[in-house]
């Protein structure tokens, strides 16, 4: 086996500087930086366009395989076509496709264009891309034929979308004026493309994540974020030359391209991708054909290759795999046993989330795992378990308090796009507050103990209770509504409502499914409540408030404490 | 049977599929087709609970059990009594 990239974890920290990753970029403080360039020409000049950059499948068994040289020329080819529609620096581009070669290919050009690349996950309903193109302003929207219908509804009320771009025309569809027809297989190939002369903060990836209260929050990030992402994807993932790497996130989601294009691609690695809903059976019949040597994954899914039973994992040979790592909500520590009993090697978990671009809290290879933990900072995070009240650091061992990390590394996200507002509420006496709590042991390690709000981490996605309940009053039936999460065994928690009906509505099995349907359609099949209590009325305080807090102690089994407030306690 | 298979097959048609071009038969794959996925199929399950007023089990709704209309007929008969 190979020495890790990382070597020693203890010796990194006492001399690390993020200048590391700039030197191994050959990138100068001032200079120009461009993630597209850095994913695709540079790998090419470094003599490995020969190289696969993606290896492709999907549900059916169609393969694509792509280079770094074709991988140089589609992101040219897609580039060049967006500036042919007008598409500048700076604006808006929305990828809505599933896990098709496009997306990923055009989140590579749309960098080098120095445009914004907006992923939004291909599930999502009309409300929930509306939302997100409205705040984004986004002028383009790259998609495909299915979902092209759900953009269609919405076009009208998004004045600054100027262009429907759909790459898998089959000309049966009539298309509209503002929809435009690309397909890389017919498009003329672009050896040479101009690369926007982006710098260190010039705006790069935009992914909407939900919070509490208020619609989701655009995340801005810039292509300094590279360093960061480059750095974590080499010590945290180690990936190596002869890799095979599966990332199995969508790209609609932060994992996905911090850790499923940006990082892999920077180092020159071969990824693999398998376009297709989850089945144990066939992930691991992936993982045997591919070869693949370091898989990132979460959670849910490998709680739901840990329910498939070990049986299944004999009938394939996975002994290619080398490193695992987990990413999404904290990974149980029967998780890590399991995986290191029927693998032969555990997952490490790593800790961050949409803001903070790149792993933050991790375990590394040659560290000792102790399952459950979500490790130790990575090297130049500055971390803490602060105080609720002061924001200042807990010194004593197992003590509860937020985590917080100081706002100094090059992925931090740097607003929220049109919300200055929310943004600075999530920096308290000089530190970044990622919204959840923690404590850390004897030996340093961070253990998860919860969120800090009522958001909902349903199998490793935000789910924000208030856009489910703003959504519920649009039902016909609705009258008021409350969203908790339930626990679950597979995805860690799911959306419950609790529901109160107008008159002449049943609270039935068929309402329930109306409902859920509903929601689904209108938001996405993760803000779908898995269950539907329809209730006489809902636990409110006197100024008529409700109380999820009630609620959410019920079905989690705590304790529901002061009711003091509460209008009728009868 | 032949008619459950239409009954669920329209269903699916109706409530999950986004392309209404796409064309899907009885043994189309559903979950590793990325048709329907694992947080929708429980809308799924509740109909067909509904719809044929059986309780199926949390342990039997598996991805694989769901991952056609051939084979989601071939669990709801497991319950119908």
């Amino acid at each position: 086996m190979p020495m890790s990239n990382i070597r020693s974890y203890d010796e990194r920290i006492k001399n690390f500087s993020w200048s590391i990753a700039e030197e191994e970029l050959d990138y100068k403080p001032g200079q120009q930086i461009n993630i597209g360039w850095y994913c695709s020409d540079r790998i090419c000049k470094m003599g490995k366009g020969d190289k696969y950059a993606l290896l492709w499948e999907n549900a059916m068994g169609v393969e694509k395989k792509y280079t770094y040289n074709d991988l140089r020329l589609a992101s040219n080819t897609i580039g060049h076509f967006l500036r042919s529609i007008g598409i500048k620096a700076e604006d808006r581009v929305c990828i809505f496709l599933e896990r098709i070669p496009e997306l990923y290919l055009s989140f590579v050009g749309i960098l080098k264009i120095g445009a914004v690349a907006q992923p939004l996950f291909s599930a999502f309903g009309e409300e929930s891309l509306f939302v997100r193109l409205e705040n984004a302003e986004t002028k383009a929207v790259i998609t495909q034929r299915k979902h092209l219908g759900k953009v269609r509804k919405i076009i009208d009320k998004l004045p600054h979308l100027e262009h429907i771009i759909v790459v898998d025309h089959d000309g049966k569809k009539v298309l509209n004026d503002n929809e435009v027809v690309f397909s890389l297989e017919s498009a003329k190939p672009v050896e040479d493309l101009e690369i926007h002369p982006t710098v260190a903060e010039s705006p790069s990836v935009l992914h909407y994540t939900s919070g509490t209260t208020g619609q989701p929050k655009g995340v801005k990030h810039v292509h300094y974020s590279l360093i960061s992402q480059y750095l974590t994807t080499k010590w945290v993932l180690d990936l190596q030359e002869d890799d095979i790497y599966w990332c199995t996130a969508d790209p609609g989601w932060v994992t996905g391209t911090s850790y499923g294009i940006i990082g892999p691609f920077s180092m020159g690695v071969t990824q693999c991708v398998l376009e297709a809903g989850f089945s144990a059976e066939a992930w691991y019949k992936f993982i045997d054909k591919y070869k693949v040597t370091m898989w990132y994954s979460a959670p849910t899914a490998i709680r739901s290759l840990m329910k498939a039973g070990d049986d299944l994992v004999k009938k394939y040979s996975l002994s290619s795999l080398r490193h695992l790592a987990s990413v999404g909500e904290p990974l149980n520590a029967e998780a890590v046993i399991w995986a290191e009993k029927v693998y032969g090697i555990p997952f490490y978990d790593t800790y961050w989330q949409t803001e903070t671009g790149s792993m933050m809290l991790c375990n590394y290879p040659g560290m000792k795992v102790k399952p459950g933990s979500m490790g130790k900072p990575f090297p130049g995070i500055t971390a803490a378990v602060l105080d609720e009240k002061t924001y200042e650091p807990i010194t004593e061992p197992g003590k509860i308090g937020l985590i917080g990390f100081k706002p100094d590394w090059p992925a931090l996200m740097r607003t929220y796009w049109r919300n200055e507002e929310t943004f600075n509420k999530k920096f308290e006496n000089g530190w970044y507050l990622p919204g959840d709590r923690a404590r850390i042991d004897d030996d340093g390690y961070y253990w998860f103990v919860g969120r800090d709000d009522d958001v909902i981490n349903t199998g490793g996605h935000l789910v924000s209770p208030f856009e489910v309940e703003s959504a519920l009053l649009e039902h016909e039936g609705v009258a008021e509504s409350a969203v908790v999460s339930k626990p679950d065994d597979i995805n860690m928690e799911v959306v419950k409502a609790f529901v109160t009906l107008k008159p002449g509505f049943e609270p039935n099995k068929d309402t329930e499914l109306q409902v859920m349907n509903f929601i689904r359609k209108k938001l996405s099949p993760l803000a779908m409540p898995q269950e539907i209590e329809f209730v006489d009325k809902l636990p409110k305080t006197r100024s008529g408030k409700i109380m999820r807090r009630i609620l959410h102690a019920k079905e989690w089994g705590e304790e529901i404490g002061d009711v003091s407030t509460l209008e009728d306690d009868e | 049977m032949e008619e459950m298979k239409d009954i669920v097959l329209e269903y699916v048609i109706e409530e999950y599929l986004e392309d209404p071009d796409e064309e899907i038969t009885y043994d189309t794959p559903l979950i590793s087709g990325g048709i329907v996925d694992s947080f929708s199929m429980v809308s799924l399950k509740r109909f067909l609970e509904n719809k044929y007023s059986i309780s199926i089990p949390d342990e039997d709704a598996t991805p694989e059990a769901f991952d056609s209309v051939d084979k989601i007929v071939d669990l709801v008969n497991q319950f119908l009594k």
